[in-house]
């Protein structure tokens, strides 16, 4: 299951409260804590560089990122069903710093305006009547975006 | 094309450097059953829609799942019109009858009936679709028990009725009774974001058909073949069956099975698609 089910009702309130929280995989930035102002997030979500292989895997696990559905990656061609919603993301990390691309996975809305069909994979600002078991959870936890992130970042096609 | 699911679109892939997308537009075909009956599957859409064109879910399914509905004999959906018809002609419950007591030969007393509902039901004060008006025809006529959601004879009696408007063109009142305030309503929902994955309706059917999600080529979401035989289920899926499986993936909360919400919904669904034939059973992925 998604790490970020199991997080303890503590974390919740941290969150309520905007501060840092303290989940087992030590201090992570709260989705409400994040600056978006500059399009981009500086700093590690959870101080951790990210796991390009975990990143890998989350790209195209249906039940994590599940990032394939909308995008082709060439990377990837043992992924099947790969969906064209949103831009190829062939090159991706020659056209985005790892910074930008941190902003747009936990939020893409902070990037691309509210009409964005890209979910928000590290935000608790989504839609109504959110599934009960998934209350206050985001779709990704922090290190997950962080490995994304670092996945990503790897895809260059200028050499 | 003038959403601004599609200016949203269009901005990501300038700013993502992108040089095309990659649009797979609905098939360029029409859609005549048994070489017969010529369905509307185009049609230009009304002053007031969101679309230019109101396309059938037909077009954006594959050769070979075209090729059923287009026949018949092929078509897994027409067991369940047979099965349908059987029901049609059964006795049930306390008063003796059979849907055919009262309403004679379906091809006859139930043509275009299908096209022209959800309609306005006066004495429940909200609209009906089939569904709840064979339930209230049970309860009060035959002395029978109402069916459960996705009863297997419900689906099979609601495919029956409304294959009697095959070739129909979705057609409802919004000026009876409040129907109007119920497509507003239905309205609202249809743009309403829910779940962990901030989906509504329109984002994915309005900004991005014609669009691949994975295996699912995404359509105007027209709600004309319902129920629809889907390959993907090997079974007949009912309208509410769909609205509510659309909601759950966007990992939602999903609401009743002919609940306001949904009947609401099913209001404004219907009017998006007015203009198509009825295509009952259609086939679909």
């Amino acid at each position: 299951m998604i790490e970020g089910l199991n997080r303890p009702f503590s974390v919740v309130v941290a969150v309520a409260a905007g501060i840092l929280w303290t989940g087992a995989a030590g201090a992570q930035t709260a989705p409400d804590e994040l600056d978006y102002s500059e399009y981009a997030i500086e700093a590690s979500l959870t101080g951790e560089d990210g796991a390009v292989a975990s990143g890998r895997e989350i790209f195209a696990d249906r039940s994590r990122g599940n990032c394939v559905a909308c995008h082709v990656n060439s990377e990837m061609p043992e992924a099947d069903f790969q969906g064209n919603v949103g831009p190829s993301i062939d090159g991706v990390g020659d056209r985005w710093q790892p910074e930008q691309l941190r902003a747009i996975v936990s939020d893409a809305k902070k990037i691309f305006g509210d009409q964005t069909i890209m979910p928000a994979f590290y935000s608790l600002d989504v839609g109504i009547n959110v599934r009960e078991d998934l209350k206050g959870k985001t779709i990704l936890t922090a290190q997950e975006v962080e490995d994304v992130v670092a996945y990503l970042s790897t895809l260059k096609e200028e050499q | 094309m003038r959403t601004p699911g599609i200016l949203a679109a269009a901005a990501l892939a300038l700013a993502m450097g992108a040089t095309s997308l990659v649009f797979a537009e609905p098939a360029d075909e029409e859609l005549v059953i048994d070489g017969e009956i010529e369905m509307q599957t185009r049609v230009e859409a009304a002053e007031d829609h969101p679309f230019d064109e109101v396309i059938s879910g037909w077009h954006y399914r594959t050769e070979e799942t075209r090729a059923l509905e287009a026949d018949s004999f092929a078509n897994p959906g027409m067991l369940y019109v047979e099965e349908g018809e059987e029901i049609w002609n059964t006795v049930e419950g306390s008063q003796g009858k059979s849907c055919a007591s009262c309403h004679d030969d379906a091809a006859e007393s139930m043509a275009g009936v299908g096209a022209s509902y959800p309609k306005w039901n006066e004495e429940a004060g909200k609209p009906f679709n089939i569904e709840l008006q064979i339930n209230a025809c049970r309860e009060q006529n035959m002395g029978a028990e109402p069916y459960k959601f996705d009863a297997p004879q419900q689906k099979a009696l609601t495919t029956f009725i409304k294959h009697q408007s095959l070739g129909e063109p979705v057609d409802i009142d919004l000026e009876a009774g409040e129907m109007q305030s119920w497509w507003d309503r239905g309205e609202d929902l249809y743009y309403t974001r829910t779940g962990q994955l901030d989906l509504a309706c329109a984002t994915c059917h309005e900004g991005y058909n014609g669009q691949y999600i994975r295996a699912d080529h995404l359509s105007q979401g027209n709600a004309n073949g319902f129920p629809t035989y889907r390959l993907k289920q090997a079974n007949m899926v009912s309208l509410h069956n769909r609205f509510r499986g659309c909601i759950r993936d966007t990992r939602a909360e999903f609401p009743d099975a002919f609940s306001d919400e949904l009947m609401a919904l099913e209001v404004y669904v219907t009017w998006r698609g007015e203009g198509l034939s009825v295509e009952t059973p259609a086939v679909r992925q």
